[in-house]
């Protein structure tokens, strides 16, 4: 009753209180906020400080040039356990990082395309083996998968004295998989400067094609000139340059197999886990982008007499890889993260050299566990910017 | 009869047909079984290889697998000599005693022995919550999110750790102060979130430490220096809290329908944190059980829920303020979902285990546990936020414009228009992100957890089964559990998104 009474009937400027000044309100909810998350952020600072002031532990990045003192079973730049610094033990880590993450994103891709369309086929056997590796592999955390091609399948692999030999003078035993080591000779870069010449000069046939195409309506052979600059070329100066590559073969000793290129166990098991597991996910990926072309598309581009390979090229290909590729960075994104799992089979990851052993010797927490989350934020945005800038390019413009 | 009559007499001509021939029936080969054949597995040349090829995929895969699981497989033994390969016996298939024997430490870890009747009545707890809430058919499905979010919590916990009495208190402050943000309306559902957050930070500050100080010092003395050290913060929202509400008290007038969701709240929270303050608070004389000794299935149990139930509130308040229209929360929210998703999951876990107890004052350093149920709910928050986020933006923009055209309040609108239609799309998402998380659990290990998957590797290297098949054995059994939740969810995913889809199609 109370209300009636108070609320007038007209009033010539409602006067609002500042509690209810959505302006007000947003401001002080805000500085509130921001008091809040500044005050955590000061209390976990001055813990901290005081926490590693008891244990005595040092802060900073001073350990950086430190000699880390600890083995690396696989380094692609030079490392010695002797000399080399913490410094140098990170980039050790990141490279490996990055060598079985861009391995791994490429086999998943050509895995994950196959099964993908496996998925589709009207074999109905195919279809339901590519069914059934997509559910299963999806539904089994990836942990449990690395753990069993580590401890199940590749230690089971026989003793280096029985080696499974392959011909070409490839080994697989449990000590991991050996081929020859290739021996550039002198002249190998010509071969190289060729090829990308090739590759250069196909990009620029190919505008030149399509600008004449446009222009006249003559179609040149693009896919057969960019084949012979690319391959032939290169392959027509390593020949003239008298084969400039040579192999240096494993030989199979009684208790060692000496010379060749090795992969680690750790490395094998590893790659292999990210790659049946992330090919899983993209084979879903690529299915849902097929099916998302729909049918009227294809009988369209029927209609209008294209042949079916240019309907695949020119119409569904085009539209099946707009919805493809989001999903597919961030699948791309998850197997790089997800290449931290390395810890678990002894692979030398960043992971696993900065935040395990570099942690455990110099106790530096924050620091070490602060700059690798900072390497693979890098890492994720950067490639989101890449896609944002993608798909605004590629986006389908709507009104 | 126009075209009878066209016809010529009956008599000059012999025969005419008058009706239809009936169509023949298809070629045997193409109906039926043989048809299918044809059809689906031998069409040409292309297809008859690739049904070959499958075909020997197949037995490739089958043949051993089935040797392995069944047929070469020791159904019974007591130790590795069971398993081992003999003369009378060149293939050793699955070992399975090792698993019948080694099934209650992979369930219950190190859990005391004449204690497991307890995480035994949590397993069936979560049974019935996990039916309740997702069974779409189910009576009183309200009923059922209070016993699932509320109940099965409050009762876990205190079955689990076997009661611990600091947060009683907690609970009857926190139940006091939301009694009187129901009453306060709106606002005072904002604020009757503030106690249950200062509960959630108080976790971290050892509250069975404290509990046995206030038990040890007695009385309002001890109640006043437990207030005094580590609940001060926690008091001083609660006065905060407790001031707004007074102030905004006379602003807010109440409807009738306003007034039953008032009552209905009050008499909601009252109950949910009614049973969290008897039930937590009770000093039943279960024996305490650190949880150091927990482990198995257990662990990887209790990671997974508290993660669900946590990233489900935390997500939908992250995408809220994604999408909010003030700069610093928008901010702070982008950052936190951004941050949590660009870096791996157990690097997260690295922070929690090494950088969190750094953090905090040393005497108040997070258990194992914690740390790791931390970073499972943050973790799994990010995640939820953005799945929030699509199903909000999904929502045409007139779903806003109408709520907001009937006058209603910025939280009003998400709670009565917006959020129920873009949750509802959500569902499948929602437990998508649960699967991963389910699946994440295994990683827990690097904060020197015994989840499941950890029980297994620490079983199989005993020595006591050493035999080559072992590994594989364990391996096969973490498989089978995991494949048959993870697979569960995935098609209770499926079939929501079905049951969705055909509301929509007309």
């Amino acid at each position: 009753m109370t209300d009636a009474i108070r609320t007038p009937a007209f009033e010539a400027k409602p006067k609002v209180s500042p509690l209810y000044d959505p302006k007000v309100r947003s401001l002080v909810f805000q500085a509130v906020l921001c008091l809040v998350i500044a005050f955590l952020l000061y209390q976990a600072y001055a813990n901290a400080v005081e926490n590693l002031r008891r244990a005595k532990i040092a802060s900073g990045l001073g350990f950086w040039d430190n000699i880390a003192g600890f083995p690396i079973s696989q380094s692609l730049i030079y490392y010695s356990e002797a000399s080399s610094s913490y410094g140098r033990a990170f980039w050790v880590g990141l490279l490996n990082t990055l060598l079985v993450a861009s391995i791994g994103i490429v086999l998943a891709t050509i895995l994950g395309f196959i099964v993908g369309i496996a998925r589709l086929s009207r074999n109905f056997l195919v279809a339901k083996i590519a069914y059934w590796y997509v559910e299963i592999v999806r539904n089994l955390p990836l942990l449990l998968q690395l753990l069993f091609w580590y401890n199940a399948v590749i230690k089971a692999l026989p003793e280096v004295r029985d080696s499974i030999s392959f011909p070409g003078g490839i080994y697989l035993n449990n000590r991991g998989f050996i081929f020859p080591t290739p021996n550039f000779g002198e002249a190998f870069w010509l071969v190289t400067v060729t090829f990308w010449a090739g590759v250069l000069g196909a990009l620029f046939y190919r505008a030149y094609a399509r600008k004449k195409q446009e222009a006249t309506g003559i179609q040149s052979p693009v896919g057969l000139t960019a084949f012979g600059l690319i391959v032939g070329l290169p392959l027509a100066v390593f020949l003239l340059a008298g084969m400039p590559l040579s192999f240096q073969f494993p030989q199979a000793g009684r208790f060692n197999i000496t010379g060749g290129v090795s992969l680690l166990p750790e490395f094998l098991a590893l790659l292999f886990g990210l790659v049946i597991y992330t090919a899983a996910f993209i084979a879903e990926a690529v299915r849902a982008g097929i099916l998302a072309v729909s049918k009227g598309q294809t009988e369209a581009a029927y209609a209008l007499g294209l042949t079916p390979k240019n309907t695949l090229n020119l119409v569904v290909i085009p539209q099946a890889m707009r919805v493809i590729i989001p999903p597919l960075t961030s699948h791309y994104l998850n197997l790089t993260k997800n290449s931290s799992l390395a810890v678990f089979v002894g692979y030398p990851d960043l992971v696993n050299i900065f935040t395990g052993t570099v942690l455990n010797q110099t106790g530096q927490a924050i620091e070490v566990v602060a700059i690798t989350m900072l390497v693979y934020l890098t890492i994720s945005l950067t490639t989101s910017l890449i896609m944002n800038w993608y798909n605004a390019r590629k986006a389908l413009v709507e009104r | 009869m126009t075209d009878m009559s066209a016809l010529p007499p009956t008599g000059l001509v012999n025969y005419v047909r008058r009706d239809a021939a009936q169509p023949l029936p298809p070629p045997a080969n193409m109906t039926g079984w043989q048809g299918w054949v044809r059809e689906n597995l031998l069409s040409g040349p292309f297809n008859i290889a690739m049904t070959i090829i499958s075909a020997f995929l197949l037995y490739w895969i089958f043949a051993p697998l089935l040797n392995f699981t069944i047929f070469h497989a020791v159904w019974t033994g007591a130790d590795r000599e069971a398993c081992l390969i003999t003369e009378a016996r060149p293939v050793v298939g699955a070992c399975w005693p090792f698993i019948t024997e080694r099934l209650q430490y992979f369930i219950y870890g190190s859990y005391p022995l004449d204690e497991r009747w307890r995480p035994t009545i949590f397993f069936a707890l979560l049974l019935v919550s996990v039916a309740w809430v997702l069974w779409l058919n189910a009576p009183r499905r309200d009923i059922g999110m209070l016993f699932a979010f509320v109940f099965t919590p409050a009762v876990s916990y205190w079955l689990l750790t076997g009661g611990n009495p600091a947060f009683a208190l907690v609970g009857v402050l926190a139940l006091a102060i939301d009694a009187a943000g129901a009453v306060f309306g709106t606002v005072g559902s904002i604020l009757s979130a503030i106690p249950f957050i200062g509960w959630i930070l108080a976790l971290p500050f050892n509250a069975v430490d404290r509990a046995l100080n206030l038990i040890a010092n007695g009385g309002i003395g001890g109640l006043r220096e437990a207030l005094g050290r580590g609940f001060f913060w926690f008091d001083l929202l609660i006065s905060a809290a407790a001031l707004a509400a007074y102030v905004f008290r006379n602003r807010i007038r109440y409807t009738e329908a306003d007034f039953r969701t008032a009552l209905t709240t009050i008499l909601g929270v009252a109950v949910a944190f009614g049973l969290f303050v008897g039930v937590t608070g009770l000093d039943a004389g279960l024996k305490p059980v650190p949880t150091n000794l927990w482990g198995g299935v257990l662990i990887s149990l209790i990671v997974a829920f508290v993660g669900i139930v946590f990233s489900l509130p935390c997500g939908i308040l992250l995408a809220l303020g994604r999408r909010s229209k003030m700069p610093a929360v928008k901010l702070f929210s982008v950052i936190l979902i951004e941050f949590v998703r660009g870096v791996p999951f157990i690097t997260v876990l690295f922070m929690a285990s090494n950088m969190l107890p750094l953090f905090v004052p040393e005497q108040y350093a997070p258990d194992k546990l914690l740390r790791a149920l931390i970073a499972a709910a943050i973790f799994a928050s990010a995640y939820m936020a953005e799945v929030v986020r699509a199903g909000l933006q999904a929502l045409p923009k007139g779903q806003y414009e109408g709520a907001m055209a009937m006058g209603l309040g910025y939280w009003q609108m998400m709670r009565l228009i917006i959020l129920p239609q873009a949750l509802k799309v959500t569902i499948p998402n929602i437990v998508n992100t649960y699967i991963g998380l389910f699946k994440d659990t295994t990683l827990v290990v690097v904060v020197g957890l015994f989840d499941f998957l950890k029980t297994i590797e620490a079983a199989r290297i005993d020595p006591k089964w050493a035999a080559p098949t072992t590994s594989a054995t364990g391996y096969m059994f973490a498989a089978i559990f995991y494949f048959i939740c993870c697979y569960a969810m995935s098609r209770y995913a499926k079939a929501t998104e079905e049951r969705l889809g055909k509301a929509d199609k007309r």
